[in-house]
């Protein structure tokens, strides 16, 4: 019974998540626009994450390095190091553990930020005063998270690169040049464009669950946690999800 | 005799007064909850009429209405000879730049300034003032009438609780309110705050003419401020009148209000 009402409960959110984007996608293409909030929320998201997302390509690429390098070495096969790491990376390591952490840190902050400014009547008061708080508010967060994400990925992914290079030149004292030419002799469009599509969408489906938790936020201050925090395992979630849709759509269009 | 004299007195205000706002049996329900359940009340123009009822008897929700931050279930709502509930979104907008709001809360942008706070209603309704760019004018006056043009830099956080309310107040008197409804405009303020804020309301009416729904349940403020007042009671406009007709009613229900 309790199970049946959590199932129900899940495919009514799903519904309202379907009723919001659609309200999303309306207001996005009405006038007037907010070009001035849009700049700022991309600033401010952008900069919120740069240093978690620098620190974690890092640790990606060191990581993702360390770890392959015995495995080859026993082919012999150390030289395909900086194809395998890269293509690794730019195609799925990075988006998904940069948009993970991303989650972490805007979905979390939106539903917080706008679940206290529901339950406070903040955005009752937007309303009130004909101002349409969806578009100054939601619009705008929504549209910075999806611009932003692709950009902080392929900053993340430079990063990732750079980390696995400095474990290779340690280790086998591979030329900085030498590697950056293997790496993009290794790569193809194939595999950077599907992988940046990918991450708009993440960023979307980041920015939109963190908005839509937060603006329809319970009352009171145990409201504005759970929104935090439902905000971050839905769209993490979601995420999953999305990747699998675009492996499996980029598994039938590019590898032919 | 007195009776007789107070028809004449209600009918002169009925054929005088513009009316500015009225509800016709209101009806709103919260699943099992019934909150409203036929709530009538008529503003007339320049007046201040006081709501008063029970906490969790309803102000709110019927307030909201009035704004349209809920839909009742039933009932008419006319603001100024417009309904209410026939408008499309971009009528109900520039209808709410005629109606002010008075949160319970305050409701300051807490990551604005107080300029911001003050600016935020203008950055849609400037035509309402011709083509104005320069807000700062109007955002000295409004927190002029409010005696708090000192605070224009403070953050939301920085502010006592009344300065906050009286903040809110200027937020809502910026674009320039023909209508203003205050949701218990004293409630969490000490007593001499409350005065405070009690003869600010009274010289905002004066200064701006506006027309004012009160809605409180302290005693205090309802005798200073009303013209007329209405009980809410179960739902209902239980009973109407002066604040000292109300307050020698012999109906038990009423007379709890005064205690
Ligand atoms: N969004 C809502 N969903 C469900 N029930 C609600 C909602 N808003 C209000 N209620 C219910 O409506 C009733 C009236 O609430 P309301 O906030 O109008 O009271 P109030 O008269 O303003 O009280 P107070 O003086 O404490 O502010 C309460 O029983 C409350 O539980
Ligand atoms: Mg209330």
């Amino acid at each position: 019974m309790i199970r049946l009402i959590k199932i129900r409960a899940f495919f009514i959110e799903i519904g309202e998540l379907t009723y919001f984007t659609r309200r999303f996608l309306k207001e996005l293409f009405s006038k007037p626009f907010e070009f001035k909030e849009l700049l700022r929320q991309c600033y401010y998201i952008g900069n919120k994450s740069l240093l978690l997302v620098g620190v974690t390509g890092f640790i990606i690429g060191l990581v993702i390095t360390l770890q392959t390098r015995p495995t080859l070495e026993e082919f012999g096969a150390e030289s395909w190091m900086p194809s395998m790491v890269s293509i690794s990376i730019i195609r799925e390591i990075g988006p998904v553990i940069i948009a993970l952490t991303f989650a972490g840190r805007i979905a979390s902050g939106i539903g917080a930020e706008l679940g206290s400014m529901r339950v406070t009547e903040q955005i009752d008061a937007m309303e009130v005063s004909g101002t349409n708080p969806f578009k100054y508010l939601v619009v705008t967060r929504v549209l910075a998270a999806t611009l932003m994400l692709p950009i902080l990925v392929i900053l993340g992914d430079t990063i990732a690169l750079y980390g696995s290079y400095l474990i290779e030149n340690s280790k086998g004292d591979v030329s900085f040049l030498l590697y950056f030419n293997k790496v993009f002799n290794s790569l193809t469009f194939g595999d950077i464009i599907p992988a940046t599509i990918k991450t708009y969408f993440f960023g979307f489906a980041i920015g939109l669950v963190g908005c839509f938790k937060g603006y329809y936020c319970k009352k009171g201050t145990v409201g504005v946690g759970l929104a935090a925090n439902s905000a971050v395992v839905f769209s993490s979630m979601l995420l999953f999800v999305i990747d699998f849709i675009a492996v499996f759509v980029t598994d039938i269009f590019f590898e032919t | 005799m007195h009776e007789a004299k107070h028809i004449q007195n209600t009918l002169e205000t009925l054929i005088s007064k513009k009316r500015m706002l009225e509800i016709k049996d209101l009806k709103k329900a919260f699943g099992d909850n019934h909150v409203l359940n036929g709530f009538n009340l008529i503003l007339y123009e320049g007046e201040n009429l006081v709501i008063m009822g029970k906490s969790g008897s309803g102000k709110s929700v019927m307030i909201k209405c009035l704004v349209g931050l809920m839909e009742p279930d039933s009932g008419s709502i006319k603001i100024m000879d417009r309904n209410l509930l026939a408008l499309n979104q971009v009528e109900l907008d520039e209808l709410r730049t005629e109606i002010g709001f008075l949160f319970q809360g305050s409701a300051l942008y807490d990551s604005m300034t107080v300029r911001e706070n003050l600016e935020f209603p203008l950055r849609r309704h400037t035509h309402k003032f011709g083509n104005i760019t320069d807000t700062t004018q109007l955002v000295e006056e409004a927190l002029e009438s409010v005696g708090l043009v000192h605070a224009i830099d403070l953050m939301p956080a920085e502010l006592s609780g009344g300065m906050k309310r009286r903040i809110a107040l200027a937020r809502t008197l910026i674009l320039k309110p023909k209508i203003i409804l205050y949701d218990e405009p004293t409630s969490g303020l000490d007593p001499i705050t409350s005065k405070e804020i009690i003869e600010l309301m009274r010289n905002i009416q004066k200064q701006y003419k506006t027309s004012s729904l009160i809605i409180t349940h302290d005693v205090d403020c309802a005798r200073v401020v009303s013209e007329r007042m209405i009980l809410l009671v179960d739902g209902i406009n239980y009973a109407e009148g002066t604040f000292e007709e109300l307050k020698a009613s012999k109906d038990e229900k009423v007379k709890a209000f005064f205690k």
